[in-house]
């Protein structure tokens, strides 16, 4: 990594930390510090969980697609994960499904989905790279299809059991599940981790499918192996706050515009610092400053979508 | 077999069962003897049938429409950003006029849906390559990004409920006689496009031979927006969205027909109408005696069909 980008991420990582000093501190009467504190660090931890799983993932997924403007979940990763979520009521019922120790149903939960989504959107990326817009819609109209089908079966299911799958099926920062973090940050600290390892091979198999076969990279199996990886974090994500279409393309678009650079030892740090930065920073300023006037998640997706079209007006879906 | 036809003869028989089937038990042999099932079979069942009919044959001629508009195969009324503008001009008439007439508001929501479709029309000018996949795409994030001013303008205003019930998922089980008459006017639409079928069918060959063989494409294209704008208003003011029904069905007709559009708009009529009829049936049956929206339905069935399409297809415009 050059001198600019080792300032750049010092440089966020000091932002990140400034902004968590605020969101902890700021106005911390004299009464209940510790339950303030205690509320305070979980949604803390939450966010910057979820901000490095999709920053990391969006990346990932970017790389593996060799496209600027997907992400994972334009492509449907996380309607996938909602799907499973409802079909595992729906066939447990909410009692059994609520009795099951949370910690090992998430990490089966992340199992299966890690499974299917390099199935399904391997056969995808490996078949469609000639066409890649006639791809893209495709993953786009299959969200829709696991969208229609998990609210199929949430029509279909009794309320009570509804109402468990009701929390993973739309996006909020403010309601974040807290039983999950301790499990949630191993799995995201892990993936993190691992792409990280993996960035090497990363910026080989970003030269495109025939430069990195004859630098002797095992194309299939990394690719494969990344859509599992992307799958995972995903998983995490979504379970945390629902789904989120468009963050992952503003953190991407961030990390690429801020680093210069085609390398992943800098470009996954810097997506998972940006994503925090904007995640910590946009919920201070909607829950304290604004009292909640607008949902953050709201106008994330309205930016992204904003963005994404920017992106496909000046030609880069290519 | 000929489409017609066949087609004619399904739509009968779905209409019959459609009658029939719901909640109270409807004899149609004993009609006559019975007020109680002729009161449910005037004011329920007969309504309810001809709304799912009349939506089904009006948003898949303005699906052909659009297609000819845009001259691409893969948008519809509901990926061009149209039934969110509807939804939005509704929204707003809601809050800046809650006691406005209903002609009022289907203004609103037909001038709402012009608008937002112009914005697409607009934008798909201005990509850059001419990918067939790209325009598609560029519709579904238009319709994502006005389907989140729509969620927070119903957030702010506390009308989530509004928009979530009654814009976003389309259902006919509060169809009753007098709440659907509007879709006349939908179907009214869509028959004046079939008066000027052919010129829609030049529109299609592209700007230029349309030029040169004498059309006047401004006036075609306008004709053709107000045509898709008013038709998915009435059907978003009466009964909410209903998704894939316009870019399914002129494809699968386009597959057998082709594109003589004076000759296959009636086929494409026909054939929404059994789709979505189709639908509604299978949404009251499959948990009876609840019912499940018929814009779930078509939800799942259109993507499947839409996928297969998709894949099935040659490429090209």
């Amino acid at each position: 990594m050059d001198k600019r980008g080792a300032l750049m991420l010092a440089g966020m990582g000091l932002a990140l930390a400034a902004l968590s000093a605020l969101w902890m501190f700021q106005g911390l009467g004299g009464g209940n510090r510790a339950f303030v504190l205690h509320l305070r660090g979980a949604k803390l931890a939450a966010l910057v969980i979820v901000a490095t799983a999709i920053g990391v993932a969006t990346i990932l997924f970017q790389t593996v697609a060799a496209n600027r403007v997907l992400t994972p979940s334009i492509m449907g990763f996380d309607a996938l994960y909602v799907l499973l979520q409802t079909a595992l009521v729906a066939v447990l019922g909410g009692a059994g499904y609520v009795g099951l120790p949370a910690g090992a149903k998430f990490l089966a939960e992340i199992a299966v989905m890690s499974a299917l989504a390099s199935l399904l959107f391997g056969t995808l990326l490996l078949r469609g790279a000639r066409d890649v817009p006639r791809m893209i819609l495709t993953g786009v109209i299959l969200g829709v299809l696991f969208r229609s089908v998990s609210g199929f079966l949430g029509r279909v299911l009794d309320p009570n059991e509804f109402a468990v799958v009701q929390a993973v099926s739309f996006a909020s920062f403010n309601r974040v599940d807290t039983g999950l973090l301790p499990v949630a940050a191993g799995v995201t600290l892990l993936g993190a981790i691992l792409a990280w390892r993996l960035s090497a091979r990363l910026d080989v198999l970003a030269l495109g499918r025939d430069p990195a076969l004859s630098l002797g990279l095992r194309h299939q199996a990394v690719v494969l192996g990344v859509l599992a990886l992307v799958a995972v974090l995903v998983s995490v994500s979504t379970a945390l706050v629902g789904p989120v279409a468009f963050f992952g393309l503003i953190v991407a678009g961030l990390a690429h515009g801020l680093m210069r650079t085609a390398r992943h030892a800098a470009l996954l740090p810097a997506a998972a610092l940006s994503g925090a930065i904007l995640l910590v920073g946009g919920q201070w300023l909607f829950e304290r400053q604004l009292g909640q006037a607008a949902t953050l998640s709201v106008v994330v997706e309205f930016a992204g979508g904003l963005f994404f079209l920017y992106l496909l007006l000046k030609g880069r879906i290519r | 077999m000929r489409p017609l036809p066949a087609l004619s003869s399904a739509l009968a028989a779905l209409m019959l069962a459609s009658l029939t089937v719901g909640a109270a038990h409807v004899d149609l042999r004993g009609i006559f003897g019975d007020p109680q099932a002729m009161l449910v079979l005037l004011e329920s069942r007969l309504p309810r049938t001809l709304a799912v009919a009349l939506t089904g044959a009006a948003l898949s001629v303005a699906g052909v429409l659009i297609q000819a508009l845009v001259r691409n195969r893969f948008v519809g009324p509901d990926t061009s950003g149209t039934a969110e503008g509807a939804a939005l001009g509704l929204l707003a008439i809601t809050i800046l006029w809650p006691a406005s007439p209903l002609w009022l508001r289907m203004v609103a929501a037909s001038l709402a849906a012009m608008g937002t479709t112009a914005l697409f029309l607009a934008v798909i000018r201005r990509l850059p390559v001419r990918e067939v996949m790209l325009v598609p795409i560029a519709g579904l994030v238009l319709s994502g990004v006005l389907g989140s001013v729509v969620t927070f303008v119903g957030w702010q205003t506390d009308l989530m409920q509004y928009v979530g019930t009654w814009l976003m998922s389309g259902e006919f089980s509060g169809v009753i006689s007098g709440r659907y008459e509007l879709l006349w006017i939908a179907a009214g639409a869509a028959g004046l496009a079939w008066y000027s079928a052919d010129r829609f069918a030049i529109l299609g060959l592209g700007e230029q031979v349309a030029t040169g063989l004498g059309l006047s494409t401004a006036a075609v294209m306008r004709l053709g927006l107000a045509v898709v704008s008013v038709v998915t208003a009435m059907v978003v003011t009466t009964v909410g969205m209903i998704p894939f029904v316009g870019l399914v069905v002129p494809n699968l007709v386009a597959r057998v027909m082709g594109d003589n559009l004076r000759a296959s708009l009636p086929i494409v009529a026909l054939a929404g109408a059994v789709l979505v009829l189709a639908c509604d049936l299978a949404g009251r049956l499959v948990i009876r005696p609840y019912e499940l929206p018929a814009g779930l339905i078509l939800g799942i069935v259109g993507a499947v069909l839409f996928l297969w399409l998709l894949h099935r297809r040659p490429a090209r415009g």
